[in-house]
C-alpha cells in the first residue's frame, strides 16, 4: 500500500523525479561501465600474459632474481631432470636469460636476450626463422622494439655481449622475424634467439634460466631444487596494478554518485518542507508517523529503483555492444602497461552489476531517510496549518 | 443503534505555553454529541473552535479532562491507536480543501480505502458511488488543480465520507466558497446524515452554515457561551445566525 502511494507521489512529481533519476542513473551505468572495463582489461591481460610469457608457472634457477639485472651472468644452469623430462614431452619449454647492449644511433642500450626453443608450443610466439645465409644468426623482436629501434625484416642488428668466462663478444645479427604481441613486458628492451644460437654465445651449453610449463600444468609442482613461480604468484603484479587504476577511477565514479546523492537528498528536504500540509492531511487520515517516515523514505529510495531501469534502458545497449563487438582504445591507453590487445572487451559480472545496484540503492535510501527522521517530530496541527515545527 | 454518544468531553481544558504564562485556549468544556447529530461550534475567530475539532479527532491533547470519541478514550490512545481511531471511525474536512495535488480526484478519495486495505473492485464502486453523491462523478480524472473551489471542497467531502466514517468534524468547510456552493455542499452533507446517519461536528461563523445546524453550540474566549438544539422546522427554514 505503502508503495502504490510512493509511486503516485513520485509520478506525480514529474520532471523533478527524471532529473534525479537520470543524474543517479549515470553514475550508476559509469560505475557498471567503467568496472567492466577493467575488467576486461585484466581478463585480456590476463590471457594474454598466460597465453605468450607466464604459461602454467614457471621454474627459476635458484640465483635469478628477475628484479636485479645483476643477478643474471650467474643465474644459469643445467635443466634439472624432471624439467627436462617435461620438455621432452612438449609440456614445457626452457628459456635462457642474458644481458647485451645495442647501439642504436651508435649509443648504448642495454637489451635481455632471451633464448627459447623455436620449434616450442607452449607459449604463443611464432618461430624465429632462420637466416638465409649460413653463418648469420636470426634474432626476433617485438613490434614496439622495432618501431623504437626503426629496423624490420632483414636488417642487421649489432649486438654485444659477455660469454661465460666473462669475456665481451660482438657481432651482427640478422632480424629475420618481427612479431606483434599485446604483452609489452616481452617486446620492450627484448631480443629474441634461438636457445642453441644463446647457449652457444654464451659458450655454455645445455643450461637454461628458467622453464616455463604449460598452462595445463598449472597446479602441479615437480620435486626440483628450482625455486617455483604458480601462474597466480606471477599474476599478483598485474592484479595489484588492476586494482590501483580501477581504484583511481573509483574516485571519479564516487564523485558522481556523490553529486546524485545529494540530488536526491535535496529533493527529500525540499519536499519535507513543501508538503507540511500534505503530511497533516495523511495523519489526520489515520497515517501514522512510522508510515508517513516509510512512504516519504520510499519515495526517495525509489529514485535508486528508477535509476536503474533508466540506466538498464540505454545502458544495456552499450554494454551489450561493447562486450560483444568491443572498443579500440584510444592511443594514450597504451601507457597503461597493460597487456591489452588493440581492441578491449569489458567484461561485465553478475557480482559487479549486483554489488553496484545494491550500493546505489543503499545509498539513496540513506539518504532519502535522513532528513525524512524528521518527520518523527511532526505536531499533526502544525503541519496541517503549513506551520513549521 | 445505541444511544452511546458519539462525543463525550468532561472538564477539559487546553493552554498554550506563551511569553507570559499560559494561554487558555479552552477552559473546562462540557459536551456531549449523540449519533446522527448535524450541529457545530459557532464562535469568532479565536474562540477555540478549531482547537476543540482537533482535540476530538486525536490530532492534539488536551491540557487536562477527558475526552471520548466512540467509546475510546483519547488520552489512553497511543499515536498508533489514535491513527487507527482516524482511519477507521472519522472523516476530516478542511477549510483549505487539503487535497493531494499529484493525485486524481478519484485517487484522493480512494485514499482512506487504500489505508484500510479494501479490495480494489470494492474501492471502485465505493468511489464512484459517493462521487455520484456529490456530484463529481465525470470530473474522476481530474487532478485538484483543475477544479473550482466548490469542487475541490465536495471532493474533500467525498474523501471524508467514503469509508461512511461515524463522525465527520469539518473546520470551516465553506470559508472559502460563494453562497450557491456553500449552500450546494450543505445539502449535500445533510442528505448524507440523514442517508447514513454519519455524525457531524462543524467549527464555523458562517451564517449560510449555521442555518443548517440542528444543534448550535457557541463557543466564546474557549468556553461554552450558549448550546441550543434547534427543531426540525426552524432548520428547513432556514433561520439566520445572529448568535454573535
Ligand atoms: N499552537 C498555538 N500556540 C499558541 N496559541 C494558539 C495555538 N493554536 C491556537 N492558539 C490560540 O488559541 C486560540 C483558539 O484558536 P483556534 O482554536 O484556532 O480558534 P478558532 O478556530 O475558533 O478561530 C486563539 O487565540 C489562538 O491564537
Ligand atoms: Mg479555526
Amino acid at each position: 500500500m505503502i508503495l502504490k502511494l510512493a509511486l503516485r507521489n513520485l509520478w506525480g512529481a514529474g520532471v523533478r523525479t527524471w532529473l534525479n533519476a537520470i543524474v543517479l542513473s549515470l553514475s550508476f551505468f559509469t560505475i557498471i561501465w567503467s568496472q567492466g572495463v577493467y575488467h576486461g582489461m585484466q581478463v585480456d591481460a590476463t590471457r594474454n600474459m598466460i597465453a605468450m610469457e607466464l604459461g602454467g608457472g614457471q621454474y627459476r634457477h635458484p640465483d635469478w632474481d628477475p628484479y636485479d639485472p645483476l643477478t643474471l651472468p650467474e643465474a644459469h644452469g643445467a635443466i634439472p631432470a624432471p624439467l627436462q623430462k617435461l620438455i621432452v614431452a612438449d609440456k614445457a619449454v626452457a628459456l635462457l636469460l642474458a644481458q647485451g647492449t645495442i647501439y642504436p644511433d651508435g649509443r648504448p642500450q642495454a637489451v635481455l636476450l632471451k633464448g627459447i626453443a623455436p620449434e616450442q608450443q607452449i607459449l604463443e610466439l611464432p618461430p624465429i626463422a632462420p637466416a638465409a645465409q649460413p653463418g648469420q644468426i636470426p634474432v626476433m623482436i617485438g613490434r614496439e622494439m622495432s618501431e623504437s629501434l626503426e629496423l624490420g625484416v632483414g636488417e642487421l642488428l649489432t649486438l654485444r655481449w659477455r660469454d661465460h668466462t666473462g669475456a665481451f663478444d660482438a657481432r651482427e645479427f640478422l632480424i629475420t622475424t618481427v612479431f606483434s604481441s599485446s604483452v609489452p613486458t616481452i617486446d620492450r628492451g627484448h631480443i629474441w634467439l634461438r636457445l642453441a644460437d644463446l647457449q652457444v654465445m654464451l659458450s655454455a651449453p645445455g643450461i637454461a634460466t628458467l622453464v616455463v610449463v604449460s598452462p595445463e600444468m598449472t597446479g602441479t609442482q615437480l620435486e626440483t631444487d628450482w625455486v617455483f613461480r604458480s601462474q597466480d604468484y606471477l599474476l599478483a603484479d598485474l592484479r595489484a596494478m588492476v586494482r590501483s587504476k580501477s581504484a583511481g577511477a573509483a574516485i571519479m565514479y564516487a564523485l558522481l554518485l556523490f553529486l546524485a546523492l545529494i540530488a536526491v537528498f535535496d529533493t527529500q528536504v525540499l519536499s519535507l518542507f513543501r508538503r507540511r500540509r500534505e503530511m497533516g492531511t495523511l495523519m489526520a487520515l489515520g497515517l501514522t508517523r512510522g508510515a508517513l517516515i516509510r512512504l516519504f523514505t520510499l519515495e526517495g529510495a525509489l529514485h535508486g529503483v528508477l535509476a536503474g531501469l533508466l540506466a538498464l534502458v540505454y545502458g544495456w545497449p552499450i554494454v551489450y555492444w561493447t562486450a560483444v563487438t568491443g572498443f579500440a582504445l584510444p592511443q594514450a591507453s597504451q601507457d597503461f602497461q597493460f597487456a591489452i590487445g588493440d581492441r578491449l572487451y569489458p567484461v561485465y559480472t553478475l557480482e559487479l552489476v549486483l554489488v553496484t545496484t545494491l550500493l546505489v540503492l543503499v545509498t539513496v535510501t540513506i539518504v532519502s531517510y535522513l532528513p525524512t527522521r524528521r518527520i518523527s517530530h511532526l505536531n499533526p496541527v502544525d503541519a496541517l496549518r503549513g506551520r513549521r515545527s | 443503534m445505541t444511544a452511546e454518544p458519539v462525543i463525550v468531553i468532561n472538564g477539559v481544558s487546553r493552554l498554550y505555553p506563551v511569553s507570559s504564562g499560559s494561554f487558555a485556549a479552552l477552559s473546562d468544556i462540557e459536551l456531549t454529541i449523540a449519533a446522527g447529530e448535524f450541529s457545530g461550534l459557532v464562535g469568532p475567530s479565536g474562540s477555540g473552535k478549531t482547537t476543540l475539532l482537533n482535540l476530538i479527532g486525536s490530532l492534539d491533547a488536551p491540557t487536562s479532562g477527558e475526552i471520548i470519541v466512540l467509546g475510546q478514550k483519547v488520552q489512553e490512545l497511543d499515536a498508533r491507536g489514535a491513527a487507527r481511531l482516524r482511519r477507521d471511525q472519522l472523516g476530516f474536512i478542511f477549510q483549505t480543501y487539503n487535497l493531494l495535488p499529484v493525485y486524481t480526484v478519484f485517487e484522493n478519495v480512494e485514499f482512506p480505502l487504500l489505508l484500510l486495505q479494501m479490495e480494489r473492485q470494492k474501492r471502485r464502486d465505493a468511489v464512484m458511488d459517493i462521487l455520484e453523491r456529490v456530484g463529481l462523478a465525470d470530473r474522476a480524472g481530474s487532478r485538484p488543480a483543475q477544479l473550482s473551489g466548490g469542487e475541490c471542497q465536495r471532493v474533500a467531502i467525498a474523501r471524508a465520507m467514503v469509508k461512511h466514517p461515524s463522525l465527520v468534524l469539518a473546520d470551516e468547510p465553506t470559508a472559502n466558497l460563494d453562497a450557491d456552493n456553500s449552500h450546494r455542499i450543505l445539502q449535500t452533507m445533510l442528505t448524507l446524515n440523514r442517508d447514513l446517519g454519519t455524525t457531524f461536528l462543524f467549527a464555523t461563523h458562517d451564517d449560510k452554515v449555521i442555518q443548517y445546524l440542528r444543534r448550535v453550540i457557541v463557543l466564546f474566549d474557549g468556553r461554552i457561551a450558549q448550546d441550543e438544539v434547534r427543531d426540525e422546522t426552524a432548520v428547513s427554514a432556514g433561520t439566520p445566525g445572529g448568535y454573535f
